[in-house]
This record gives C-alpha cells, sequence and structure tokens, in this order.
C-alpha cells in the first residue's frame, strides 16, 4: 500500500479554557505585597470579574493540545502564492528575546537605546540598498498599513501642490489590500485590465491616467508571478501627468540583488518583513511594513524618524511636511530586529541566490505540474505560478477540493481563487528554503490527487479526512456568528 | 547557507527540466533598465555566532530591568511575564502558522483566538471582540472609522487626555477623510472636560481613554450619558487593560466600542512593537467592524470547531469598500494575552490589579509627604502625575546616571505643564525601589 | 453549480443584465435575484436591503447580497420607490437560495415609468445572455 506522507497521530481533544479549570485556580505566582491596601472609590471598582481559573498544568496542556491541530511551517511546506512562506530562523526568535530589547520602553531617552535605535538605522539602509530606494520608514505595522502610509504620501505630495486628486489605477491582479488602502485615502480606485500575456500594458494606463489621477498602484512582479515588463513606460505615462507609481513589493523575494526597483519608475514601495524577509507569520501576524521612496518624497515619511548626529542616534519629530504617524511608536521592532538578523545572516551573495532558488523552484513546479494542472500563462514565472482547475471541470472537482485534498497528503494548500482574473485560481509558491525533494513529494501528491479527482472523485469531495475536523459549515457561521463563549 | 538546501546537483538536474541554461537565464526577461549589476552593498554574511555577539553587544546599550529602574508607562508597561506564556507562545505551530483560512489545520490558532476574543469581550464588558489590530493608536482610528461607517455623521470628539500618540495616529488617519477631529480639553481634576460638547451636533462618536493619559480614571458613565444624548456613539479607550481588573469596565458604563492597547497582557514592551490592538463593540455594530473574526461553528459530521467568519467585511473580498484595509494582525500577541488571562484568572487578574493600585498609592503618599504636588486629584490606577521642583531637568539626568529614569516628563506633550512628570508603577516595582526613587528626588 | 439546463428560469418575469428579476403586481414590481445569481454566490449569508420609502433610479444600487466568499451588489430594475422589503431574509437569508423567485423575494417598488419595464429582458434573452458567459 502506497504510504501517504500524511499519517494518523494521536492528537487530544481540548474544551474551551471556561470549560476547564475552576474558581480558586490560579496559573500566576502572584508578586509579593510589600505595600498595604489603600482605599479605592467603590464607585469606581467592580468585584465581578467573569473570566475562568486554571492551574498552571491546565494551561500548559491546553494550548500544547491546541498547538498539535495546527499545521505549521515547521510541519510541512506552505505554497501559499504570494505569501512568501520561507523558513523561520530560530536564532532570530532567540535574539528578539534577549533582555535589552524585549524589554526595553520605548519612550526611554536616546542614551539609552542606542542599541535599538542604531539597529532601524541600519535596517533602513539596507532596505533601501536592496530595493535600491532612497528613505526608508520601518513604522507600519504591516504591508497594509505600508500601503496606506504609500498612499498618505501620494496624497501629501500633490496636497503641498494644492491639488487633492479623487483616483488611483488599480490593476485586476492587485491584492485586495490595494483598492481598500486606497479607499481608506479617499481614492476611487480605476480598474485597468492585464493583457492576454498577463501583464499590463502601457495603452492601458494612458487610457486613463489623468490630471485628477493620483498615480498608480502596481505588483512587481505582479500576482501572476509575472514580470511587469512595461514598468518603466508606465511610470513614464503616469509621471507625465504628475502622478505617482507605488509599487506592492510583496513579491520582493522573486528580485533581491537582480532588480533595482528604483530604476523601474516606483516612487514609493512597501516591504513585507513577515515575507521576503523570514519574519514568522504568527497564525496572522505581527508583521511589519516598511515603506521605501525615492528622495522626493522623503520629506512626508512618517515621524519619529531615527537620525544619526555625530556617531549617536536619537529620535526626531522635525519634519513639518510629515504625514504623522501610523503607530504609536516606531512599528514592530521585535519583528524588524529578527529582518536584521535575517539579512546579516544571508549577506548580499545569499539574498541574490535567495531570489534565484525562488524563482528556480517556482518555474520547476510549473513544468513539472502544467500537464496535471491548467496552466494560464504558459511562459516564464518569476517566483509563483498560477495553475486553475479548468482541466478537472469534467469531474465536477473544483480548486476547493484539491486543496481540501492536498491536506491528506501534508501540505498546506496554496492560494486558492486569487488572482481573480484567473478563473479557480491556485497560485503556487514554494520559496527557495524547500528541497528539491520536497518539491518532488508535493508534485506528486498533486498528480495522485489529480488521477484521484479521475477515479474517485469522491476522495477529494470529502476531503480532508486526516486533519481533526472535517469541512466547516462557514454558511451557519456567517448566518448566526457566535464570536464569544 | 544552512537556510538554502539546494545543492549544485540539484539545481543543474532543475535547471535541466525548467529548460534554462543557468540561474541567471531565468531572469532573461527582465528589462536591462533596471536590472542590478552591482552585489548589494550589504555587510558579507555573518556566522551564527558573530551575529550573536553583535546582538549580544547592541542590547547590553539598552536601559531595561533588572538593572535599571524604569517608573514610566505612557501606553507601554512593564508587568511580570510567566514563564508558560514564552514557552507556550514559541511552540513553532503557533509562530510558524499562516493565517487560518483552512479552518481544518489551523484549529489550533482559531480556537485560541476565539478564546482570546471571548475573554476580552468579559474583560471589557462588551458583546463582541474581534481577533485583534495592529496596536492601542490603531484601534482608536479604526473604533473612530467605525463610528463613522455607522452613524453617516462626519465629526468625532475625543478627549485632550487620550495618550498624545493616539491622538496623533487618528489625526494622520483622519487627514485624507472629509470627517473632523474635534478635541476636548482637560480639567483642574484631570479628567476630560465634556462642557463644549453642549455646542456639538452631528457627532459620530466621543472617545475618552480611562485611565487616561495622566493616570485618571474618566467618569465613564457620565460621559456615555452625554454621548447618548448627542445620538452619538460612545467610544472608550485605554492603554493599561490591567485598570479594568479593578474598576468597572466600558460596557456596564455605556460603551458601544471599547479599544485600547493590550501589551500589558503577556507581551513584552519590545521596545513599542509588537503591540496588541483590541478592539470590541456591541454584537449590533460587527458587521461594521475592521479585522478579522472567529466564529464558532460545526463541522459536516456535527463536530464543534472554529473558522474564520464575516469575512465580506474584509478586503479580500469586499476590497476598495472593506472596513478596513487591514491584513495581517497582532494574532500572535492576542494568543500571548489569551494564555497571560488564563494564567491569572479572574481571581488573580483582581489581585494583581489592585496590586498595581496600591503600589502607585504608595508612591503617590510616599512623594505627597516629601512635598510634593500630586499635579490631579482624581482617583488614578497604576500611573499618575507628579509636578517636580523647576530645575528638576539636572536632578532627572543624575537619577538616570544612577540608572532610575524617574517618569516621563509632560512638557513635549502639554506644554502648560512643564516640570510635570507621569509615573508608573506596576507590580514589578518594590517598595524598596519607590522608597529609593523618593529619596533620590528628595536631594 | 448548476449547468444552464438545470437552471429555474420561470418566464412570468424580466430580467437584468445583473441577475434580477421583476415581477409585475398591479402598478407594484417585485424584485428578486435568479436561481443563477444565488447557485453562483452559494449560501446566502446576510442580505441588505433599503427602507421603505427610499428612491432610487434604475440601475442604481439598493442592497447587497452577500454568501460566505462574496458580495454582490444589486441594482434597481426599475426607477421607483421603496414599499415594502421582504423581513424575512433578516432571520432567514437562504430562502434565496431555496426560493429564489418566491419567498426569496427582496423588495416591492412603485414603478415610476411602467415602460421601463419592457426595456428588461425576457427569459429567451436572458438565457441566450447566460450562454454568452463562461
Amino acid at each position: 500500500m502506497k504510504e501517504y506522507f500524511a499519517t494518523t497521530g494521536l492528537n487530544l481533544n481540548e474544551p474551551l479554557l471556561w470549560e476547564r479549570g475552576k474558581k480558586g485556580r490560579c496559573g500566576f505566582s502572584l508578586p509579593r505585597r510589600d505595600v498595604d491596601s489603600y482605599p479605592l472609590d467603590e464607585e469606581l471598582a467592580d468585584r465581578e470579574l467573569n473570566l475562568p481559573d486554571l492551574s498552571e498544568f491546565e494551561i500548559i496542556r491546553h494550548y500544547t493540545r491546541l498547538s498539535q491541530w495546527n499545521f505549521g511551517l515547521d510541519t510541512g511546506m506552505y505554497p501559499l502564492g504570494s505569501c512568501t512562506m520561507k523558513y523561520n530562523p530560530k536564532i532570530n526568535e532567540k535574539l528578539a528575546g534577549l533582555n535589552g530589547f524585549a524589554g526595553a520602553h520605548p519612550l526611554l531617552p536616546a542614551t539609552l537605546s542606542q542599541g535599538a535605535l542604531k539597529l532601524m538605522v541600519q535596517l533602513e539602509r539596507f532596505l533601501a540598498e536592496i530595493t535600491g530606494m532612497d528613505a526608508v520608514s520601518l513604522q507600519p505595522a504591516a504591508g497594509a498599513q505600508g500601503e496606506l502610509t504609500g498612499m498618505l504620501l501620494i496624497y501629501t505630495y500633490h496636497k503641498m501642490k494644492g491639488q487633492r486628486r479623487s483616483k488611483i489605477i488599480v490593476p485586476d491582479t492587485a491584492h485586495g489590500t490595494n483598492p481598500a488602502s486606497a479607499a481608506l485615502c479617499g481614492y476611487r480606485p480605476v480598474p485597468v485590465e492585464s493583457t492576454e500575456q498577463g501583464i499590463l500594458s502601457p495603452s492601458s494606463i494612458d487610457k486613463v491616467m489623468d490630471e485628477d489621477t493620483a498615480g498608480i498602484m502596481v505588483t512587481n512582479p505582479n500576482t501572476l508571478g509575472l514580470f511587469e515588463e512595461n514598468l518603466k513606460r508606465i511610470a513614464e505615462i503616469v509621471h507625465a501627468k504628475d502622478g505617482l507609481v507605488y509599487g506592492d513589493g510583496a513579491n520582493m523575494n522573486a528580485i533581491m540583488g537582480i532588480v533595482d526597483m528604483g530604476k523601474t519608475g516606483v516612487d514609493v514601495l512597501h516591504l513585507n518583513l513577515h515575507k521576503t524577509f523570514s519574519t514568522p507569520h504568527g497564525g496572522g501576524g505581527p508583521g511589519s511594513g516598511p515603506v521605501c521612496v525615492r528622495k522626493h518624497l522623503e520629506p512626508f515619511l512618517p515621524v519619529p524618524r531615527v537620525i544619526e548626529e555625530n556617531g549617536k542616534y536619537l529620535l526626531s519629530d522635525d519634519f513639518p511636511h510629515s504625514v504623522g504617524e501610523l503607530h504609536a511608536f516606531y512599528g514592530n521592532f521585535g519583528v524588524m530586529l529578527k529582518a536584521y538578523c535575517y539579512i546579516l545572516s544571508m549577506g548580499p551573495g545569499n539574498l541574490k541566490k535567495a531570489s534565484q532558488l525562488a524563482v528556480l523552484n517556482a518555474n520547476y513546479i510549473k513544468e513539472m505540474l502544467k500537464d496535471t494542472f491548467y496552466l494560464p500563462y504558459d511562459r516564464p514565472c518569476m517566483h509563483e505560478c498560477v495553475f486553475s482547475d479548468r482541466l478537472q471541470r469534467d469531474q465536477k472537482i473544483l480548486t476547493l477540493d484539491i486543496a481540501k485534498r492536498l491536506m491528506d497528503y501534508g501540505f498546506h494548500p496554496p492560494t486558492i481563487y486569487f488572482p481573480l482574473v484567473v478563473n479557480g485560481a491556485i497560485m503556487i509558491e514554494p520559496t527557495e528554503t524547500e528541497s528539491k525533494e520536497e518539491l518532488d513529494h508535493f508534485i506528486e501528491a498533486c498528480k495522485t490527487i489529480v488521477k484521484e479527482a479521475e477515479q474517485d472523485p469522491d476522495l477529494l469531495r470529502q476531503a480532508p479526512k486526516y486533519c481533526k475536523v472535517k469541512r466547516m459549515d462557514e454558511t451557519e457561521a456567517a448566518r448566526q456568528p457566535c464570536l464569544t463563549g | 547557507m544552512r537556510y538554502l538546501p539546494h545543492t549544485d546537483e540539484d539545481i543543474a538536474s532543475m535547471l535541466e527540466t525548467v529548460g534554462a541554461g543557468s540561474l541567471d537565464e531565468l531572469f532573461k526577461d527582465i528589462p536591462e533598465s533596471c536590472r542590478r549589476h552591482e552585489e548589494l552593498h550589504l555587510p558579507e554574511a555573518m556566522t551564527e555566532w558573530e551575529l550573536n555577539d553583535l546582538m549580544l553587544d547592541l542590547s547590553k546599550s539598552m536601559a531595561t530591568s533588572p538593572e535599571y529602574k524604569v517608573f514610566m508607562g505612557a501606553g507601554s508597561y512593564e508587568h511580570h511575564i510567566p514563564a508558560t506564556v514564552p514557552y507556550l507562545l514559541g511552540r513553532s505551530e503557533f509562530v510558524t502558522s499562516y493565517t487560518p483560512y483552512q479552518p481544518e489545520m489551523s484549529q489550533g490558532t482559531l480556537q485560541g483566538i476565539y478564546e482570546y476574543q471571548t475573554l476580552v469581550a468579559r474583560l471589557l464588558g462588551m458583546e463582541a471582540a474581534n481577533a485583534s489590530l495592529y496596536d492601542g493608536a490603531s484601534a482608536l482610528a479604526e473604533a473612530l472609522l467605525m463610528a463613522i461607517r455607522i452613524t453617516r455623521r462626519k465629526k468625532v470628539a475625543i478627549s485632550s487626555l487620550i495618550h498624545p500618540m493616539y491622538r496623533q495616529v487618528v489625526r494622520t488617519y483622519f487627514e485624507p477623510t472629509d470627517c473632523q477631529v474635534l478635541e476636548l480639553p482637560y480639567l483642574e481634576n484631570g479628567r476630560t472636560d465634556l462642557s463644549p460638547l453642549k455646542d456639538m451636533s452631528e457627532i459620530a462618536a466621543v472617545a475618552v481613554q480611562s485611565p487616561n493619559f495622566f493616570g485618571c480614571i474618566e467618569d465613564l458613565q457620565d460621559t456615555g450619558k452625554r454621548t447618548h444624548e448627542k445620538e452619538a456613539l460612545f467610544i472608550t479607550c485605554f492603554t493599561e487593560p490591567l485598570a479594568y481588573g479593578l474598576l468597572k469596565n466600558p460596557g456596564s458604563q455605556g460603551a458601544d466600542i471599547a479599544c485600547g492597547e493590550g501589551q500589558s497582557f503577556g507581551i513584552p514592551p519590545s521596545f513599542g512593537g509588537p503591540a496588541l490592538g483590541m478592539l470590541a463593540s456591541r454584537m449590533k455594530y460587527v458587521r461594521k467592524m475592521p479585522g478579522r473574526l472567529v466564529g464558532m461553528t460545526k463541522d459536516k459530521e456535527g463536530r464543534r470547531g472554529f473558522v474564520l467568519t464575516l469575512s465580506t467585511r474584509e478586503q479580500h473580498i469586499r476590497r476598495e469598500k472593506a472596513t478596513s484595509n487591514i491584513c495581517t494582525n497582532s494574532s500572535l500577541c492576542a494568543l500571548a494575552a489569551a494564555m497571560y488571562m488564563a494564567s491569572l484568572g479572574g481571581s488573580g487578574l483582581g489581585e494583581l490589579a489592585r496590586l498595581n493600585y496600591d503600589k502607585s498609592e504608595y508612591l503617590k503618599e510616599k512623594l505627597r509627604k516629601a512635598g510634593f504636588r500630586i499635579s490631579f486629584q482624581s482617583a488614578t490606577f497604576n500611573e499618575f502625575v507628579v509636578e517636580f521642583p523647576e530645575n528638576f531637568t539636572a536632578t532627572y539626568k543624575l537619577l538616570l546616571d544612577k540608572k532610575i529614569v524617574a517618569g516621563l516628563p509632560l512638557k513635549p506633550f502639554y506644554p502648560e505643564l512643564m516640570n510635570h512628570y507621569l509615573l508608573c508603577v506596576t507590580e514589578v516595582r518594590t517598595r524598596e525601589e519607590m522608597d529609593d526613587l523618593v529619596r533620590e528626588v528628595k536631594s | 453549480m448548476k449547468e444552464l439546463n438545470e437552471l429555474i428560469l420561470p418566464k412570468d418575469v424580466r430580467y437584468t443584465a445583473d441577475h434580477e428579476w421583476a415581477r409585475v403586481q398591479g402598478d407594484v414590481v417585485r424584485v428578486g435575484v435568479s436561481d443563477y445569481a444565488q447557485n453562483q454566490l452559494g449560501d446566502i449569508t446576510f442580505v441588505e436591503l433599503p427602507e421603505a420609502g427610499d428612491a432610487f433610479e434604475k440601475g442604481e444600487e439598493f442592497g447587497t447580497l452577500e454568501s460566505v466568499k462574496a458580495v454582490a451588489d444589486l441594482y434597481m430594475p426599475v426607477r421607483g420607490e421603496i414599499l415594502s422589503i421582504n423581513r424575512e431574509l433578516e432571520k432567514s437569508p437562504g430562502l434565496v437560495n431555496e426560493s429564489p423567485y418566491g419567498d426569496g423575494w427582496m423588495i416591492e417598488v412603485r414603478m415610476k415609468d411602467p415602460a421601463e419595464l419592457d426595456e428588461l429582458m425576457t427569459m429567451p434573452q436572458y438565457l441566450e445572455m447566460l450562454k454568452g458567459l463562461d
């Protein structure tokens, strides 16, 4: 019998916290009381606190069991397109936990926080170098917040010229955060379609670009895994009407050390440290979304900024045209630190190698699976490739079914149903940290699943079989939301 | 390099499959005009051991416990974190997992966040809490935008005693909108002055922070009443959620939305981030709420399970009409907060909050007895403002050399409060340390 | 997903290009979405409707339809004033799936110009349009 990659194991059920515990238990070592009790206005106080009481061991078991129901990157491959699920180095976790960093109050006088300030300045320089841009702000707490910052930078640029433009061009392949961020800044997204080759054409931009359009939001490489070859020409068209080009740098993993984004005409770019720069996803966050800008946008960067004066570092608000603040303090320092360590561990040669190998891995998968899944764009891809379920339609098998069955083979499914331009999209990004053997396993699993679709499609429709739960009733969850217990 | 598994044989074999002669050839279609030809000007790769040394060195320049006694809060709080929390949080199935879009393989995160949502809702006395936002500041901005969406009005009134950086973030978020942010002044007693409300019309929301930036506890019930008289939404915000282990929670005082910073719960200060934006509201507003939501449901065989729900509010579906642009949030920090709250339990949280209050009152009393004026009379939780003599800056610097950070000077944020300092005492500070501080400032 | 020949397409209603249907009942028009629309969206989880008394132009957005993974805007097939809305959809949004032309109706409109109805598609015309979609 062929051995599946995924296997059964003994996981335990675990109830909710408040279904456990008993009143009076405690899992915390309460600190010694060395002061008296002081009177407190009873009008302000509340004796009732309806939180469960658990012992320490109960908590340990609770969360240990919960963790075992999760699939993590350390468990197996996550070929999620546009997420860059690469290995999260453990040394970075250890160093982020150093007391000097973890225990540091953000409002310490600069003289007492030189290490952190220095790290931030150096990271800014690294990211400027990697992107080919001139100045960086590490403040945005995630990619979407970086996008909002970019929108605010563009808004301020026009405001300084006495203009208030109302539109921004957003390609049909854009990530949902793009139009959402634009809308937060009061811009109406103007959609443009990609060509049959899957990239943007200058003429389609020319058609819609006018003096009321703030600019364009471009992802490069785009969400189809293709390099926007016409970006420079598109940037010229946008700039000609004094619009600006926003670059969504989520896919930076394809081009480190290979492409100079500063030369593509992009004016502002965001990065996702939790993608390209190996910081962990944490089940949904925290991440970090620095923005990198060309010189003309530098005066508008968020404050405070770290500046260097006579070999010392300090924070300064003295940037009168700054867009303001996006974060209470300086951004997710703990995440920045990990990216900093990653860049120092890799070095320039390995960062470029990482991009090369990411692209090699994606092309390898594309070649090996192009007869298994329908490939809408049969041309060399970058770090990710997009398939669809078109070849499986006759068996009435959907992308969703393929995705769920992949779990039984020990893989997290790829990104599905995105980008929207491909019906039933399956977007695969292996990243450079997956070995050839891992890719071959994945390829074999896909081929086996497609065969199952032909011979016994119910195996897919009933999938997943090995997970703790089967497919969820998402309809009831949305009709009758039960958000607290 | 240990993170790159490809051998030369692997590369050769794969290049052959792909039909490229070299790795460089994979990029042949990239226009020449944007190619990089020079190597990146970055430091040479460091070994793990060199990196370790470098980071240790950098970290040594930072002023932290136990060496330094830091009496500062102002949005970032030093609390004891039990060893169990980082231990559990460090499990790679929590750390390295992705957003739980595939619920069958993410029940750990999903149940963990559902529990977090529940604990937050109970703590704040609200009906529904989301799965986290970035931090307290953006949570407040999002709460105000949410109120604008719900009421379709274009003005919000926020207290000047909300954390100055939070107000800055709100203004930044509001800058490109056609909405107005009005500020409410403060009274001599250290609470918000609500009197300007009577002349305001068509306001979407009134927001106060409690305990506020001066550490004072606001009269939430009264604020709520006056806000609802204006048919506006009552938003309460906080930087120190531990206060609600002791004080009446926002929900019981009429809050429509409660939001703030959860860093105190199991997350180290970390030089300001990552943090934890908490947001909770009445159930009837849940479809207008930003951020992810985890809901309980059943699988097709009747098993209880959890799933991300009401996703049509979010950017990946609603795009430009989404309730927010947020995608990545602060999930792991939310899990830490849940673990922390679970460790303390209801009784423990109450006791710890009481200890914070008492220690802070002790320092207040000692300072009073030493002849210093406590700037505001209103009751406080674990922070308060004290007025130090005119040339205190010199003393402050001397204290820094003695490894004592004697609070946060308020002058940069409230120019009228020159010589006033915001002090914070949590359970981490000992009686001895407080006695030392008082002795030092007296001399 | 239903095949074209499995779709329910009654003849007693008119159709729009956005998959709404309109049925005349005197000078009142009842509006809902077609079987094709509900099938494409999947299980409906929430229906956002206007209030009685609201007035809209032809083609103007009057509400939204949500399923687990998608949102669709609803557009007026004719110009008019909302007379009543189907309150049953608040607790039972699934009626749109179960009975799109019956209990899953959404709004009743007092038409301003009955001639606008003739501009809408007949069933055969709507079916032709559906055949043209992929």
